[in-house]
């Protein structure tokens, strides 16, 4: 195939790829974009099998390596894909942000290694000063997405601890780190790429910074983490597209990595705090460790209730507003909460769910989770549009959240949380907490809303005491 | 006109396009979001196949062919897995039933 051709077909992919993203601005249109997302890719594949760089150079032995390894590939994707539950959504998407890391690396290092194929050599020998450049950068960036993926999917999936793990003088350790990176690349560049020791060690010295950026950040910080790690395997992939001179890997770098920025973006302004703060991690541990020191001073009283109290209380409510957390997707308990909800609306309650940017551990974590247990999108509203409505409701009934509806967010300009949007519970008229018990959330704040006269707490296991109260609303 | 200078305003205007495509995604389907951006980003599988492509001869070549086989495993999981589950969870979100 002509190499105009192909160009010509992969901006074509590209832009699919644009209409995938697109599809997305509505669930009745996601579906045709999640096709567009498919064709594009199969354009772009078989324009790359037909292209003047492959078909020339096909013999038996790299069919064999091409189809085993998309069979290997397609295979693992598919059955992951198909059994993956809904709640480990975050993790899954960690783990797929490494494999583009890694795939970045191990292109551009075959690019390093053949640059011939590339045509990114220079006539007197030697690589291209400036496809070095993308080249490095593409390294970079894919080692730190793989190995700082690898660290939010321990995490995540709890191989590892959730809390923050701060390393003494980290922040000095990650500067030396960084400029060492530069440091090797300016070799290799000098050297005309002939330094491949310094290659290997940018590449390692990655991994480990990749380690170290995020070894630090907190679980409840993940949806920030998550969304970058998101931003940085686009990144990653736009600078290989500058090394292969492919306009898809362009087009598509940049869409994902703008697209990772904005959802880090929303995720930070969730929480009002800065992108650099969540980066530099800590958080949570400081104020874990305060709100421990000072958490034995008083045990104040709290209204505590039964599930038949909650059933009864809810049944005979005109209108409910259900608000979901973390806690509702580590119990999965957003299925006996539909059906707590039909029960409900059976009755001629209305119900609606409350969903805050940052409810759960990655962005719009609990939209899907509600979807999986067939609860309407219609019934599901952001904080914008549902705030208004708690001083007309008669119950919010908050299940595995806490600290997104911490009142202390808007009065106490002490509190960690001070400037955070909050879903506003406290204006309804009665407020029921399903919670485990009386910890505090992860930013380490008591909630005043606890001690409440209008509220009453439900301890116990979230998906357990929705499956009490819905029998409870049965008798 | 530079080739490399053609690229990048490929790139630039692209960003701006992610930009303003990305805002206009519902909160509701971000998730989805990320799954299919994991899918799409994998198009680096372009790079991969054109590394196993490489005619054997000579360690240097072997090297890139080897890497490519093994980034071409790694972006077909993503390619998949990244679409499939995307479509899964495409397909949960309904909306109310008119009854």
């Amino acid at each position: 195939m002509n190499a105009n051709l192909a160009s010509l077909l992969y901006l074509v992919s590209g832009v699919l790829f644009i209409l995938a993203l697109r599809g997305l601005s509505s669930p009745a249109t996601s579906r045709a974009g999640n096709r567009y997302g498919m064709i594009g890719m199969t354009i772009a594949v078989v324009t790359t099998l037909l292209s003047h760089q492959v078909l020339p150079n096909i013999d038996a032995l790299t069919i064999g390596m091409i189809v085993v390894a998309l069979a290997i590939g397609g295979g693992i994707g598919a059955v992951i894909a198909k059994r993956v539950a809904m709640t480990s959504m975050p993790q899954l998407v960690a783990a797929f942000h490494s494999l583009v890391g890694m795939a970045a690396v191990l292109v551009a290092a075959a690019a390093y290694y053949v640059p011939e194929s590339y045509g990114i050599t220079l006539p007197e020998g030697g690589i291209k000063t400036g496809s070095l450049i993308e080249m490095g950068l593409g390294v970079a960036i894919g080692a730190i997405t793989f190995s700082g993926s690898i660290i939010a999917f321990a995490k995540l999936n709890g191989n590892m601890s959730g809390a923050s793990i701060l390393l003494p003088g980290r922040h000095l350790l990650n500067g030396a780190i960084a400029v060492a990176i530069v440091a090797l690349l300016v070799i290799l560049i000098v050297s005309k790429g002939e330094a491949t020791w310094a290659f290997w060690a940018l590449t390692a010295l990655s991994f480990v910074v990749g380690i170290t950026l995020i070894i630090p950040i907190g679980g409840a910080d993940m949806p920030v983490v998550v969304s970058m790690l998101n931003s940085y395997s686009g990144w990653a992939a736009a600078g290989i597209g500058f090394t292969l001179q492919n306009t898809a890997l362009i087009i598509t770098g940049s869409l994902v990595g703008s697209s990772g920025a904005i959802l880090s973006y929303i995720m930070c302004k969730g929480m009002n705090r800065s992108f650099i703060s969540v980066i530099l991690g800590g958080f949570g541990a400081d104020a874990g460790a305060a709100a421990a020191g000072g958490g034995q001073k008083e045990a104040r009283p709290v209204k505590q209730g039964s599930a038949d109290d909650a059933a009864f209380i809810m049944k005979n409510a005109g209108s409910v507003v259900i608000v979901p957390g973390y806690g509702m997707a580590v119990s999965q308990a957003q299925h006996a909460l539909r059906e707590m909800a039909d029960l409900l609306k059976a009755e001629g309650v209305k119900v609606s769910y409350a969903i805050h940017p940052v409810a759960g551990r990655m962005p719009g974590h609990m939209n899907v989770l509600l979807a999986e247990a067939n609860v309407p999108y219609d019934e599901v509203f952001e904080l914008e549009d549902i705030n208004s409505a708690f001083p007309q409701s008669d119950v919010a009934f908050v299940i595995g959240a806490n600290d997104v509806t911490n009142p202390a967010a808007k009065t106490d300009k002490a509190s960690p949380i001070y400037g955070m949007p909050i879903l506003e519970v406290d204006k309804a008229k009665t407020v029921l907490f399903v919670k485990r018990g009386m910890s505090s959330g992860y930013a380490g704040v008591e909630n005043e809303l606890f001690f409440r006269d209008n509220t009453m707490m439900l301890f116990g296991d979230a998906k357990k005491v929705v499956e009490e109260i819905v029998k409870g609303m049965a008798h | 006109m530079d080739h490399f200078i053609s690229l990048l305003s490929i790139f630039v205007l692209a960003v701006f396009v992610g930009y303003y495509v990305v805002w206009s995604v519902t909160p509701a389907l971000h998730t989805p979001l990320m799954a299919v951006t994991n899918a799409i980003s994998s198009v680096i599988i372009v790079g991969a196949l054109i590394a196993v492509a490489v005619p054997a001869m000579g360690s240097a070549s072997w090297a890139s062919k080897i890497f490519g086989f093994i980034a071409v495993v790694f972006a077909s999981v993503n390619i998949f897995g990244g679409f499939m589950v995307t479509s899964r969870m495409l397909a949960m979100y309904k909306k109310k039933d008119k009854k």
